[in-house]
């Protein structure tokens, strides 16, 4: 299961954030803003390729010593960042897939929300709960 | 050797290469010698066969080759590999030794010569080594072809056997003009020679593997396997190489790993990951590189080794990824390309993070007291160590349990106070500036700032504030613009202990105010005791020390500060926020985009405050783009009262101030806004222009976004009125609103040429007197430019106007306008081109007004514009008829002809025609006196008027070619304009017509009617008009419709000028119109004139009345 999981606005700005309360936040938060390096890139170099029927998940976006970190990216150009522990080798890419799934799902539920307005940080319980199933469960 | 411990050693890094000694040569005396030599070392590029040569004495001592053992029963070894072993075989031990020797084949002393060289020969002692010799004869002559030279193969042979080599040991070195080819062949076979070397080398070293067991000797099978690798590298035979070290690799982890031989395992592993990694990089597979980098790490991570110096652990790995970095780094600059997610970037990074986990494991393992024990236990006999990675203390120990723990503990004391020492911080940034500039490479802006912080976070910890901050203040502005306040708020408030440690006032206030911002993410404690110290430095006291220092840091930085506040130095500070988010925000607007000249300009500035506690400013102060407004926008606390900003509450502050009449129709912005804080310390918080800052145009978009209630009216959220605040940073000064009205009365269409009257009337509302009243009036500037030279204005009636008129009259002064009062101007427009025009009516007057108390004296204007279609009045076409009202096409000289003129009205309104008439060119009047049959004719609309005029070319006019007739002129005005309009006169060009000569004119002369049988007289009148006597010939044709009598065919002379009449009485037989008999004449002597060119002349039919019944004679007279 993840250690963090970010969602992150087309203008590169947080929506939402939220890692494992065990671990350093800020590094997280580093580690979730320097892999917006890779998505931008994957997104630009796929944009000139194929722009409609472009795959929305990125994969694995770089490799760190101790995790690895996964992106996805929605038609709005809204990103969503995973990080995994580098240990945990249980996980497959169906998994992760589907957990950035479920997350879009739950985003888009928000975004239908009349009072939310895009944009603004997110806030939805329901949104916060699901995003706590995927997390590592500390003890 | 502190830091240089982790070093990987230089003969390790190096591209083996064989080693070849040259002995025999003088390279300082013997110029010869010299040039050899230069030869051998200069222009080693890579087409050059891989030697390193080395000149060395004949008598140069080897090292010594110890026994060959003959047995490893009872061998234990002491370690992997001996750390002087690979010098050893790069420099020491030559794979072939070369002497060289002076001697030419039919050398007058060969005997003798020959016995030196075997001396020499003899003399290169190899210590039972199998470095073979070879011997290079340098001679001055250029040798024969092989074969050809008895005397010289003779004589090798012979000097072979005494020497004790093989034929093929012996070389010869013609001293000539092509040395170094000569040198290149040499080296050539010296390399074939030296590759025998490494081979039986190899062969050497794999034959001891029948003796080892897998017991004792583990640590044999590594050395054996990397020696056959090294010697393999040598032989340049890197694929087998690569597979012996990969092989050793396999091997090292094999080994029985514990506490005492870990770093000497860990260091040997690193060595041969090296190897490997370089030899894959060279073969091109950069992917196995990275594969066997991966698996070295992941097979070493866990192999900590003894816990007491784990910072070694740390120091070794952090080695392994900036070697490898290095490694990658290289291959790219010989031409490998990387990628954004695969650079030698994250190695560096990874290097670095080791490093700062090295610094960490040193803090805590390290004391700082300790005293280095005596004597060293890290010094050693040798000053070295015998084996890569043992200890210095227990050289050759292999087995599990350290053989003194008293010694044992007193070495790794002694290794903790030597890594005490190192400067770990050093290391940390010189590899994240490693780093940084391969994420640069690789489009990587945001891992850059990332490691920037952490080069800044880490020159905070070596102390270097100036640095740090430089650093940090470089990368903040990349996390504020992309929003990203928790990254941001850390890294201020490093920069913030920075400013503190340094006392840098200015700096320690500007990050306190972004720290206490909306944008930071500190909790409220953390703010509230932020502003506590923002405060107390703007009272110009100390500030208390920031939490997280250190506690001598913090003495330091207290008395520095008790320095700052001495007032000697300026205690004024500017700080321009808007590119921060500070903890004031500020907003200002003109409450209208624009403004008359009459009405106050209204401002408004609006200020909240985002700390926690309430703060006082003493002074606002907004900057106009016309500074002599600025005094009206300063807002001061009086006395010992300041101004208090509540948080999260908006503060407003309205100036007002009279613009100036001179800045009508300019844009007034605001150029900047500051405000005051401070008692004691001054410092200025200054926005540009209408404030605003960094986070501030999001959230207005956010709010403008949003479907919540917003405004003044939505108290519940006063973050989204704020928020919804829009700046307006300029306006407008625009003219008075004029209290005149301004109407036109005119008849459209205007019609070609008229004088097209416009009546103006100006009525004024004013209260007070309008002065200077003037009217601009004329066509619209801006139109196509071919009309302003088709327009003519005038106020003059009295005549039409003409070109020098101008299409716009500027300026017509009309006095002083009294309140209630009216005036009416007429302007006359001549439109000389048909097409819609815009005419444009500028009323312009000042007036005195006052505004909040102030006289000004403003201008006002009114414009007024009228599009006015311009028509032709009348539709003129004329025709020319002979004087039958026969169509013309030509005319001929000295005939009569009939002009007429149709003269179709299409003006809407009726035309009164004055008159009309010719202004003839060639032509002349038949009429002596012509009057215009249109004089005071109307014309309603659509109607017509005709007009005809008899003209005759006169005699003597030039006969070729069309002439032109002349102008047509008609003076006519509107009907409904008063009497004393000028009139227009609108001249119409007539049309060019055809002229000829005729030599013989025909006209007839007879009634205007006949009866019949009654007798009609017709005389034919015929005149010659040529210079020459004329035969005609004449024949009348008989007609049914007539008898006639008078002479049938008959043929005359004419003489020049003369005229002949012929008459006959016609008897008309039949009633109505008639065709007249035919006339034919004939011109023999002028072919071109026949009886077709003068029957236009004559009339061709005749009414003829029946026959009355019979009446007198005056009733049939009168009919």
């Amino acid at each position: 299961m993840a250690v963090c999981i970010a969602v992150i606005a087309k203008e590169n700005y947080p929506l939402y954030i939220r890692s494992v309360p065990t671990q350093n936040e800020l590094k997280f938060h580093y580690t979730v803003h320097t892999s917006l390096d890779v998505v931008e890139e994957k997104i630009s170099a796929a944009g000139k390729a194929m722009a409609d029927q472009r795959e929305l998940y990125l994969g694995l976006l770089y490799p760190t010593e101790d995790y690895k970190v996964y992106g996805y990216v929605t038609n709005s150009k809204v990103k969503f960042v995973i990080v995994v522990d580098s240990s945990n080798t249980s996980l497959r890419d169906n998994e992760i897939r589907s957990m950035f799934r479920k997350l879009h799902n739950s985003f888009t539920d928000v975004m239908c929300n009349p009072f939310y307005n895009p944009g603004d940080p997110v806030q939805s319980k329901v949104f916060e709960g699901m995003v706590s199933g995927m997390m590592v469960q500390v003890s | 050797m502190s830091g240089s411990q982790w070093e990987l050693p230089p003969e390790l890094c190096c591209r083996p290469m064989a080693f070849v000694a040259l002995t025999g040569l003088d390279v300082t005396y013997n110029a010869v010698h010299r040039a050899i030599w230069d030869a051998f070392c200069a222009n080693r590029r890579a087409d050059r066969v891989p030697i390193s040569f080395k000149v060395l004495a004949g008598d140069h001592e080897y090292p010594k080759c110890r026994t060959k053992r003959t047995s490893y029963e009872w061998y234990i070894p002491k370690g992997i590999l001996k750390t002087g072993w690979m010098h050893k075989h790069l420099n020491l031990v030559p794979a072939l030794v070369v002497l060289f020797y002076e001697l030419d084949w039919d050398d007058p002393q060969w005997k003798e010569k020959q016995s030196e060289c075997a001396t020499k020969v003899e003399i290169v002692s190899l210590q039972g080594r199998n470095t073979k010799v070879a011997v290079v004869l340098i001679q001055k002559k250029t040798p024969l072809p092989p074969g050809e030279d008895l005397v010289a193969s003779e004589r090798a042979s012979s000097l072979c056997n005494a020497c004790d080599l093989s034929g093929k040991s012996l070389f010869v070195l013609p001293h000539t003009d092509h040395l170094v080819g000569y040198i290149i062949r040499l080296e050539n076979a010296f390399y074939e020679h030296a590759q025998t070397y490494y081979y039986t080398e190899i062969r050497r070293v794999k034959s001891h593997k029948e003796f080892l067991n897998k017991t004792t000797h583990q640590l044999l099978f590594v050395r054996h396997q990397f020696k056959i690798a090294f010697f393999s590298e040598l032989k340049q035979d890197t694929q087998n190489a690569l597979k012996y070290y990969r092989t050793a690799y396999s091997l090292v982890h094999e080994l029985r790993a514990h506490e005492t031989n870990m770093l000497e395992i860990k260091t040997m592993a690193g060595f041969i990951n090296y190897k490997i990694c370089r030899l894959c990089f060279q073969h091109n597979t950069p992917l196995d590189a990275i594969a066997q980098f991966r698996k070295h790490i992941d097979l070493c991570k866990k192999k900590i080794g003894s816990a007491d110096l784990a910072f070694e652990h740390t120091a070794w790995m952090s080695k392994q990824f900036q070697s490898f970095g290095e490694l990658f780094d290289e291959a790219i600059k010989l031409g490998l390309t990387a990628i954004q997610t695969q650079n030698p970037g994250f190695y560096y990074q990874q290097a670095a993070c080791y490093s700062q986990d090295r610094k960490l494991t040193a803090q805590q393992l390290c004391q700082a007291g300790a005293v280095c024990p005596i004597p060293d236990p890290l010094d050693t006999p040798t000053g070295g160590l015998d084996f890569y990675g043992q200890r210095a203390w227990r050289q050759g120990h292999q087995s599990i349990d350290p053989p003194d723990p008293e010694k044992e503990r007193t070495g790794i004391l002694a290794l903790q106070i030597k890594e005490r020492d190192v400067p770990h911080s050093e290391l940390i940034i010189a590899l994240l500036s490693n780093a940084v500039a391969q994420f640069k490479k690789y489009k990587c802006p945001r891992m850059k700032s990332h490691l920037m912080v952490q080069m800044g976070e880490e020159y905070y910890h070596a102390k270097d504030y100036t640095k740090a901050l430089k650093l940090l203040d470089y990368v903040m502005c990349d996390y504020r613009t992309e929003r990203w306040w928790a990254l941001l708020t850390a890294i201020l408030s490093t920069a913030l202990r920075c400013s503190y440690l340094m006392a840098n006032v200015k700096d320690y206030m500007a990050y306190c105010m972004e720290l206490l911002g909306r944008a930071s993410t500190l909790k409220e404690e953390q703010k509230s005791r932020i502003e506590k110290n923002l405060l107390k430095v703007l009272k110009n006291e100390v500030p208390d020390a920031e939490p997280d220092c250190e506690p001598s840091g913090s003495s330091a930085a207290a008395a520095l500060w008790k320095d700052r506040m001495a007032p000697s130095g300026s205690n004024e500070f500017s700080i321009e926020v808007q590119d921060y988010v500070p903890f004031i925000q500020c907003k200002a607007r003109f409450l209208a985009p624009s403004f008359h000249v009459d009405q106050p300009i209204q401002l408004q500035v609006f200020l909240r405050a985002d700390c926690p506690h309430p703060i006082s400013f003493n002074k606002l102060s907004v900057s106009l783009s016309n500074q002599s407004y600025n005094q009206w926008c300063v807002v001061e606390a009086s006395g010992q009262d300041p101004m208090l900003l509540t948080p999260g509450e908006t503060s407003c502050f309205s100036f007002n101030f009279v613009a100036k009449t001179q800045d009508v129709g300019k844009k007034i912005e605001m150029t900047g806004i500051e405000l005051m804080l401070g008692s004691g310390r001054w410092v200025f918080i200054s926005w540009r222009g209408a404030g605003g800052d960094a986070a501030s145009a999001h959230e207005a978009l956010q709010a403008s976004r949003s479907a919540r209630p917003r405004g003044p009216g939505s108290g519940a959220r006063p973050e989204g009125a704020w928020d919804a605040l829009t700046i307006q940073h300029s306006t407008m000064i625009i003219s008075r609103v004029p209290k005149i009205s301004v109407q036109l009365s005119h008849q459209p269409p205007a019609l070609n040429n008229e004088m097209y009257c416009i009546t103006l009337s100006i009525q004024s509302q004013e209260e007070g007197v309008a002065r200077e009243v003037r009217l601009t009036a004329g066509l619209k500037p801006g139109q196509d430019a071919n009309l302003s030279q088709a327009t003519h204005v005038t106020l003059d009636r009295g005549q039409v106007c003409d070109a020098s008129d101008p299409a716009l009259l500027p300026d017509i002064p009309l006095g002083d306008l009294n309140p209630g009062h009216k005036v009416e101007q007429r302007v006359y427009v001549r439109c000389v081109s048909t097409g819609p025009r815009v005419f444009l009516f500028h009323v312009a007057y000042s007036i005195n007004t006052s505004v909040d108390g102030q006289e000004i004296d403003c201008n006002c204007h009114k414009d007024e514009t009228i599009a006015i279609e311009t028509v032709e009045p009348f539709d003129v076409s004329s025709k020319f008829v002979s004087t039958k009202l026969e169509p013309l096409d030509r005319v001929v000289v000295d005939i009569p002809f009939v002009l007429m003129t149709d003269l179709l009205s299409s003006s809407p309104w009726p035309l009164l025609l004055h008159s009309s008439s010719l202004q003839l060119v060639t032509m002349a009047t038949c009429t002596p006196h012509p009057q215009s049959q249109l004089e005071q004719v109307v014309l309603q609309t659509g109607e017509c008027a005709s007009e005809c005029f008899c003209l005759q070319c006169p005699s003597g006019a030039e006969a070729n070619g069309t002439v032109a007739t002349g102008q047509y002129v008609i003076s006519w005005r509107r009907e409904s304009s008063s009497l004393d309009t000028p009139l227009v006169h609108t001249t119409v060009p007539l049309p060019h017509i055809p002229l000829e000569n005729i030599p013989l004119y025909i006209h007839a002369e007879l009634p205007s009617f006949g009866r019949v049988r009654e007798t009609l007289p017709v005389r034919y009148h015929i005149e010659n008009r040529t210079a020459l006597v004329q035969q005609v010939e004449m024949a009348v044709e008989p007609s049914d419709a007539f008898m006639f009598s008078g002479l049938k065919q008959v043929r005359l002379h004419i003489l020049p000028g003369a005229e002949q009449q012929m008459l006959y009485n016609y008897y008309p037989l039949m009633a109505g119109y008639q065709s007249l008999p035919q006339l034919n004449i004939s011109l023999p002597r002028c072919p071109a004139t026949d009886t077709h060119t003068l029957r236009r002349f004559l009339p061709q039919r005749i009414f003829v009345k029946p026959q009355g019944r019979e009446l007198d004679d005056a009733s049939i007279a009168a009919a």
